[in-house]
């Protein structure tokens, strides 16, 4: 339904051209949940927002690739056919429910809005569908609160408003740019119940964007590894989280607290900072901060390849290099902890 | 709302009180004697003790003040020294001119200054943006009196357009009186356009990339909608307190721009009166600007509640 091909951002900042999203392939068909995670800086909220062009541009261009939503290029699509596809084919949320919505406009109003931009229909009955769709999003005495504020609803119930705002159109797709981020961890559940509800009652597919391995792995069924606007890994959800193939993915994964008994003194980072992307470093961009970088790191940029069915690495170490480093590296972690 | 509003009134006594004591001390501490002015240079020192007898001067300043206040509560602001009329007459008689200035000043002012705002920040990314914010800064600069002239010597006698001076009553006839007003309304306008455009202007800009923007944009509404909707209506609450400020300001210019183009306001009065130390009328005159002032002051902040749903004043 969605697919993605060779896609760049640039960003035009004071300091040069960053390359925000840098060559980046992927597809997502109707009903499934796409999980991308990486660090802040790591390019996923710019290819989240590059999806219906929603960067600020200038100073966002996006100078090479195609987004094919249904067969057609976003990126050729005119503005006013682009109105046609934003919040009616593709939903998206984001991640500051407190500075999504509109301040000084009723919800409900906001929530109308959004059904009238793309259905013919009067207001009464625009607003009769507003109510079942706050309904629907779990928001109680749905009627009452059409007329409330913004700010007379909490965080967790004004994400549950903009999710209801991105399914006004009955979308295809829905993107969400780190949706539970802003929230707390009680209401963080909510909302992803929330959204696994609406995929599997209207088959909604679903782009979620996170830094949390935790979330993703709960609701995505295929991954994307982001790491300075490239896709490092690939694969479904089992290959990311179990047969991990490339450093930043264990990295990141190792840096994660655990409960299950391997107590570590201190919580373990990766070391430094994701690169400037004005200028990235030569070779692999992330060989400044790799554990199992080598020589040939300085001078090979990897490209992302398939290492078997559906699992792509941007690596040069092969698997069995990987795994013996892997051994070696996580039972010093051990010894550290005895 | 309503109890806020009643508070607020009350809250007027004090200011106005403290406005009372200035006026009075002002005018009775500058120098100049109006019996003597009435009487003539040649008039015996006799005949100027007994008009300021008559004229209750010959009192201590605070017996007057005493008297002033006592008969402002009572309605009334005196009579006129110079016309034997009373103040309230006088006041009354002038308000029309001066209200037909200002609401149309404004008028203009928000009839150019809300589209061209709109529209510099549409093309936000052009060489428009840095065009106009010269050129507000320089329509803010220019002397009010100096592109007074220049108008009427343009507009008015180069190529006769509009007329020179003069006022011409609304029930006289409405396109007289609109025409005697557009170039004394766009004078007083001038220095308003490019401070509220501006102001405008970098409100929508720090509005244009908010997350609730990208949501309007990301529902699929159109560009001009979000600008015209989302971005303004969050735009104009600080822009608001602007206009307020700006109302007293005309309130200002009124008396230049009045003096320029005769037209027979509050303003010309005002500088009538002072020339003639018609003590009762200075007063009064500067005493009603002040309650204009304070009564647009309030209706702003009301204003500001009725703009920002987050301002609730209970």
């Amino acid at each position: 339904m969605l697919e993605v091909k060779n896609l760049k951002t640039q960003i035009d900042t004071n300091e040069g051209i960053v390359q925000a999203v840098d060559g980046v392939s992927f597809t997502v068909r109707a009903g499934e949940t796409l999980g991308i995670v990486g660090e802040s800086g790591s390019g996923k909220s710019v290819l989240a927002n590059s999806i219906m062009q929603l960067n600020p541009n200038p100073p966002t261009f996006y100078p090479e690739g195609e987004i094919l939503f249904e067969g057609s290029n976003l990126l050729k699509l005119s503005e006013k056919q682009l109105r046609k596809i934003r919040g009616n084919e593709i939903g998206m949320i984001f991640q500051d429910p407190m500075s999504s919505l509109n301040p000084v406009f009723k919800v409900g109003a906001q929530l109308v809005e959004a059904i009238l931009t793309h259905q013919k229909m009067s207001r009464k009955d625009a607003k009769a569908l507003a109510i079942e769709l706050l309904k629907d999003v779990g928001i109680p005495d749905a009627e009452r609160r059409m007329d409330d504020y913004p700010h007379h609803f909490s965080g967790g119930m004004r994400q549950r408003v903009l999710i209801a705002i991105a399914l006004a159109g009955n979308p295809k797709l829905l993107i969400a740019d780190e949706p539970t981020t802003a929230l707390d961890v009680t209401i963080q559940a909510q909302i992803l119940e929330l959204m696994k509800g609406i995929q599997k009652k209207y088959g909604t597919a679903i782009i979620l964007i996170s830094h949390d391995l935790g979330v993703i792995s709960q609701m995505a069924e295929k991954v994307l590894v982001m790491y300075s606007g490239r896709i490092v890994e690939k694969g479904s959800v089992n290959d990311i989280f179990y047969r991990t193939s490339m450093p930043y993915t264990w990295s990141l994964l190792r840096s994660l607290p655990r409960l299950d008994g391997v107590e570590h003194e201190r919580l373990i980072s990766i070391e430094g900072q994701p690169p400037n992307l004005v200028s990235p470093p030569k070779g692999c961009n992330f060989h400044p901060r790799c554990p199992f970088a080598t020589e040939k790191c300085l001078e090979i940029d990897p490209e992302l390849m398939p290492r078997k069915e559906g699992h792509w690495v941007a690596c040069i170490l092969t698997e069995q290099e990987f795994e013996a480093e892997k051994q070696r590296l996580e039972s010093a972690d051990r010894e550290e902890v005895l | 709302m309503l109890q806020y509003t009643i508070r607020r009134l009350f809250s007027i006594i004090p200011v106005m009180l403290i406005v009372s004591v200035i006026v009075f001390l002002i005018v009775h501490l500058t120098p100049g004697n109006p019996a003597y002015l009435i009487l003539g240079e040649d008039s015996s020192p006799e005949a100027i003790a007994q008009l300021e007898k008559q004229l209750g001067l010959d009192k201590s300043m605070a017996v007057q003040f005493v008297d002033w206040i006592k008969n402002i509560l009572m309605g009334d602001l005196g009579q006129s020294i110079y016309s034997s009329e009373p103040v309230i007459q006088v006041i009354m008689e002038r308000v029309g001119p001066t209200f037909s200035l200002m609401i149309t000043a404004m008028s203009l002012t928000l009839i150019i200054a809300i589209p061209t705002a709109v529209f510099i920040v549409w093309r936000r990314n052009t060489i428009l943006d840095p065009l106009f914010t010269s050129a507000s800064l320089l329509g803010a600069s220019i002397p009010e009196f100096w592109f007074a002239m220049l108008l009427v010597l343009g507009l008015g006698v180069a190529v006769p357009i509009f007329p020179v001076a003069g006022y011409v009553a609304i029930d006289v006839g409405l396109g007289d009186w609109i025409y005697h007003l557009i170039l004394p309304a766009f004078v007083l306008a001038s220095v308003e356009i490019g401070l509220i455009a501006r102001m405008l202007r970098d409100g929508m800009l720090e509005s244009v990339n908010q997350d609730y923007t990208k949501t309007a944009r990301a529902k699929g509404v159109r560009e001009s909608v979000v600008l015209m909707k989302h971005v303004l209506s969050n735009a104009l609450i600080p822009t608001t307190t602007v206009i307020g400020v700006m109302i007293a300001g005309l309130l200002g210019g009124t008396v230049i721009i009045e003096t320029i183009f005769t037209i027979p306001g509050i303003g010309q009065l005002l500088i009538d009166s002072i020339h003639r130390r018609d003590y009762p009328v200075i007063q009064g005159v500067v005493l009603f600007i002040a309650v204009v002032y304070v009564f647009v002051n309030l209706l702003i902040d009301l204003l500001y509640a009725f703009l920002d749903p987050r301002i609730r004043y209970d």
